[in-house]
């Protein structure tokens, strides 16, 4: 059939392979509550903040699903899906359907099914899943600085040259830090990595990104020893 | 007999009558019935407020002992919004909890990069909820995302056992209970409830200050029952949040086009694919307010929000767009009222787009208040304090 994309850069697989995706999406707990059933009104797309840059349309997520046409799903599950800004302008649907919510599922699978075009979307932006998963907070203040900002101003040039003094000034305690957004106690982070370990989410990095997974591991397994825990003993309990 | 059809102010918008969803509130309290998790209750103590969301459904806010769940980009990269959350706390005499044992959310890296699922979000959530109520304080949620995600989450636990089960048993090996509060609640809902107060309070006079309000899509879209209306207020037809302090504090609030717009945001594209973020901040959101209400600054209540509209300003001169609107939030923006110190409180240098003329127009001498900042810069600098202290501001 046709493809949606004349620039496809992602590889073809079986029907069954396809059909299997999309019985993964459709099988989430989430499923349920996001499609009733689409008119094309295109109220979504009147919303949709990425519908008027991006070659991207709820309407079409809606529209695929509802006709559970699994090559156009799987060419959406490869292509313009990373375009969604998860704003959730779209549930303004008559019909009380969630195209975002749609996206967030499929990217899900995407991720757990190790896709290289997930894996290529979010190339740039696997440091700040280090960082959240790390540390428990997803910005800092440390990451202000000229090179990684340079489209946001003087401002970020002054943040750099100031970042000591200037985060020792902001009054509140927790937050005289640099490395984190704000002072996240030892224990604390001991139990978001009981969390990821025993939710499975740090093997879903695994998948996506395998220097990224190593790195993460290390840092949870030695905070995890020193509170009594090894890490190869936290089976998933989902 | 009217002629038809009615102009908006002749019509009553009746929110009596059959609710289109069912109510959270009293399906926790079942959960909590059938023993399947403790519902974190408000009491006296909170003295909580009673307010109405869209439906004509009541919610309870708490004024005070509340724990403040952080923003990590708040926190991270305009620290003056969660201080002047702090700051109005303790100017209006509520107590608080500002806790060391709190995590992100983590919803921003859900909705950028979905590295994670529901199991995962929920025990997250559960954990800073558990902490919340074994430390003795009522959640309050400083950030649109971590809101907006938390009612999310909320509606999966309460039709999910599955998901409750799991949860549960993540919970178990934490040694944490199983808790969630009788209300999610944001703490600009904490601000519109306490308006008044600050107004009392207020110092500076705002009568000349324009200002365009940004409602946070997470705030009102996401469970988009549960967020604050007020028939006074556009009618009952926009959250009123936000706009309700900007009309207390005796500044003109003004309207725009693009007002349900997103900021551009995007999660993973205000980091990785920022040409998106300030394109449609710049085009949809910052031109617009500026062709048709020239304000002198745009409020709005979240994290995303703020970073975006702020930080795309720069960028677009390039293209000579017409930019230049400051971006504050709403807590700044009620603290400034108060009279509080512009650098030391809502510490606005951290900010993008140049605020001295709004400063100017609200009558505070930016150029005095940044030589008293340099003067407590150099007391950190020569090693005479370690930091800056409320006291000191």
């Amino acid at each position: 059939m046709e493809a949606i994309y004349a620039d496809t850069k992602y590889r073809d697989v079986p029907v069954e392979e396809k059909q299997r995706l999309f019985d993964q999406v459709k099988s989430d707990m989430r499923w349920e509550e996001t499609l009733y059933g689409c008119y094309e009104c295109g109220i979504c797309v009147a919303a949709c903040p990425s519908a008027r840059f991006y070659d991207f349309s709820p309407r079409v997520y809606a529209q695929i699903m509802a006709r559970e046409d699994i090559h156009a799903f799987y060419e959406l599950l490869n292509d313009s899906m990373w375009d969604c800004s998860q704003c959730f302008s779209c549930t303004r649907c008559p019909r009380q359907n969630n195209p975002g919510g749609i996206i967030t599922i499929m990217r899900e699978v995407a991720v757990n099914n190790g896709l290289e075009s997930a894996k290529a979307a979010l190339t740039a932006y696997s440091r700040i899943i280090y960082k959240i998963m790390s540390t428990g907070t997803q910005v800092a203040p440390d990451m202000l600085q000229p090179d990684f900002f340079p489209d946001w101003g003087p401002d970020v040039t002054a943040v750099s040259e100031n970042l000591d003094i200037w985060r020792r000034m902001v009054p509140p305690e927790t937050l005289h830090t640099t490395e984190l957004a704000w002072d996240v106690a030892e224990k604390t982070r001991v139990e978001l990595f009981l969390i990821w370990k025993l939710t499975g989410n740090l093997e879903m990095i695994e998948s996506l990104d395998e220097g990224i997974f190593m790195i993460l591991e290390e840092v949870m397994e030695e905070l995890l020893e020193e509170h009594g825990y090894d890490i190869d003993d936290i089976d998933s309990v989902i | 007999m009217k002629q038809l059809p009615l102009k908006a102010k002749e019509r009553v918008f009746d929110r009596k009558g059959k609710m289109p969803s069912e109510h959270y509130r009293e399906q926790l309290f079942e959960l909590e019935a059938k023993g399947e998790l403790i519902v974190h209750r408000l009491t006296d103590e909170h003295k909580p407020v009673e307010i109405e969301t869209k439906f004509g459904r009541t919610k309870r806010i708490p004024l005070q002992n509340t724990w403040h769940h952080k923003s990590c980009g708040q926190c991270g990269h305009i620290p003056g919004y969660s201080t002047t959350i702090f700051w109005l706390h303790r100017e209006l005499g509520y107590a608080y909890c500002d806790p060391k044992e709190q995590t992100s959310c983590t919803a921003w890296n859900y909705y950028a990069s979905s590295t994670s699922n529901p199991a995962a979000q929920a025990a997250v959530a559960l954990r800073n909820f558990a902490q919340a109520y074994e430390d003795g304080f009522f959640p309050l949620i400083h950030c649109g995302t971590s809101y907006g995600h938390y009612k999310e989450v909320r509606e999966q636990l309460i039709h999910h056992k599955e998901l409750r089960d799991q949860v549960r048993r993540v919970l178990d090996k934490l040694g944490k209970p199983m808790v969630f509060p009788e209300e999610v609640v944001h703490y600009s809902e904490w601000v519109h409830v306490v308006r008044d107060q600050i107004a009392e309070r207020q110092v500076k006079n705002f009568e000349n200050v324009t200002v365009t309000v940004h409602p946070a899509c997470h705030y009102h879209k996401l469970i988009a029952e549960d967020a604050i209306y007020d028939s006074e207020l556009y009618d009952g037809q926009r959250t009123a949040v936000v706009s309700s302090v900007v009309r207390a504090l005796g500044a003109k609030l003004a309207d725009y086009s693009t007002w349900h717009d997103c900021c551009g945001f995007g999660f993973r594209h205000i980091l990785v694919s920022r040409d998106f973020s300030r394109s449609f901040a710049t085009i949809r959101k910052i031109e617009r307010m500026k062709e048709e209400a020239d304000p002198d600054v745009t409020l709005t209540h979240d994290t995303g929000c703020v970073t975006t509209l702020d930080k795309s300003q720069f960028a677009a001169q390039a293209h000579d767009r017409k930019i230049g609107i400051p971006v504050l939030a709403d807590s700044q923006f009620a603290a400034l009222a108060m009279g509080a110190h512009p650098y030391m409180v809502c510490q606005l240098h951290w900010h993008g787009v140049d605020n001295r003329p709004l400063l100017e127009k609200m009558g505070i001498d930016h150029e005095k208040a940044w030589a008293e900042f340099e003067v407590q810069a150099e007391r950190v600098k020569s090693g005479e304090v370690e930091f800056i202290s409320w006291e000191d501001c």
